[in-house]
């Protein structure tokens, strides 16, 4: 019997994905092509605020939304009458999106008839942050229902978002939320995020948040 | 949840450098994984003894060092180790700053494998 070998490996565990997401970064900045990766956990308001921001943006940019869903055409029927390009990804029982999943729900679009979309990620605030899917910009939800103390159970979610969106704030009144709490813990995570109140009900802060994704997009297709 | 995607990334590396290796059994897999991931060490182990079946990984431990949360002050530039379930309102405890930056913790990561 040969004797036990220590052989070195130190290689990146997700390091085919991280591989892939930066190909698929590399690829939408020559096409001129801004990804979006939307996270929250499920009931939050994603395809509401989805359904909003094509509103706000659609007479500015040419837009189109990757639904990935664990089993159901919901929420891409929603999206689709609204006149933009909208993909189903069905992800069978998966969690979340990698990189190859993004890439192939991409495929599916004229990509280079789009400057935005938007990837509707699986409800979900464990996995989706594990991965990166390729998108040039992570966006996530967290509805004033679902508790301040969110960036303290899924701290990892918190850290890997560009911006925030505090969905439901139209609940404040009749709930124990504490906004300014929540936001400081978010910021020790993630000092450079930003923050921003939404209510995708009463249409409250709807303009700030389709103002900053607006900006982003202009910068990146410019 | 998604250990099983994980497990399956673990056990492709490590062919590959059985293969680049000679190596015919492998018994051992070193993991570096932070603590900011909820992987379950246990889960972990049990898929990757199914997906493994009849490779040279068949039958390998996985032996897995969580790599502890460590923050770095941004005020006083001191680091700190921080437990995830103690994660609630975190100030440098030199300076008491609360500008911090993560600097490890998500770690994915295969250090080397015993093998034979």
């Amino acid at each position: 019997m040969d004797t036990i070998r220590l052989i070195e490996i130190r290689e990146d565990i997700l390091s085919d994905n991280q591989t892939l997401a930066s190909e698929l970064k590399a690829d939408l900045k020559n096409r001129k092509t801004f990804l979006l990766n939307l996270m929250s956990s499920p009931g939050s308001g994603k395809t509401s605020l989805i359904l909003k921001t094509i509103e706000k943006l659609k007479g500015k940019f040419r837009i189109g939304v990757l639904e990935a869903d664990i089993d159901s055409m919901v929420d891409a029927e929603k999206v689709a009458s609204t006149g933009v390009q909208a993909v189903q990804l069905k992800t069978g029982g998966f969690c979340h999106l990698d990189a190859s999943m993004v890439k192939a729900g991409l495929d599916a679009f004229d990509l280079d008839s789009l400057d935005l979309i938007i990837i509707e990620n699986v409800g979900n605030l464990v996995c989706p942050a594990e991965f990166d899917t390729g998108a040039i910009r992570n966006a996530m939800i967290l509805s004033v229902p679902e508790g301040d103390d969110k960036p303290l159970k899924y701290p990892l979610m918190f850290s890997v978002c560009n911006v925030l969106v505090v969905n439901k704030i139209d609940y404040l009144a009749s709930s124990d939320f504490d906004m300014q709490a929540m936001k400081e813990r978010v910021k020790k995570l993630n000092p450079g995020i930003a923050i921003l109140e939404v209510s995708s009900k009463t249409g409250v802060g709807i303009d700030e948040w389709a103002g900053w994704l607006e900006g982003e997009v202009a910068a990146f297709i410019r | 949840m998604h250990e099983l995607p994980v497990t399956q990334s673990i056990l492709d590396i490590v062919l590959r450098h059985a293969r680049m290796n000679g190596v015919t059994k492998i018994h051992a897999i070193n993991l570096n994984i932070g603590e900011l991931s909820d992987l379950q060490d246990e889960w972990i182990q049990r898929y990757f003894d199914y997906i493994s079946k009849g490779s040279p990984a068949e039958g390998a431990k996985l032996k897995i060092e969580r790599i502890p949360v460590v923050f770095r002050c941004n005020a006083c530039t001191g680091s700190f180790e921080v437990r995830v379930k103690e994660m609630k309102d975190i100030v440098c405890p030199s300076c008491g700053k609360k500008d911090l930056t993560l600097v490890s913790g998500r770690e994915y990561y295969i250090r080397d494998m015993e093998a034979e």
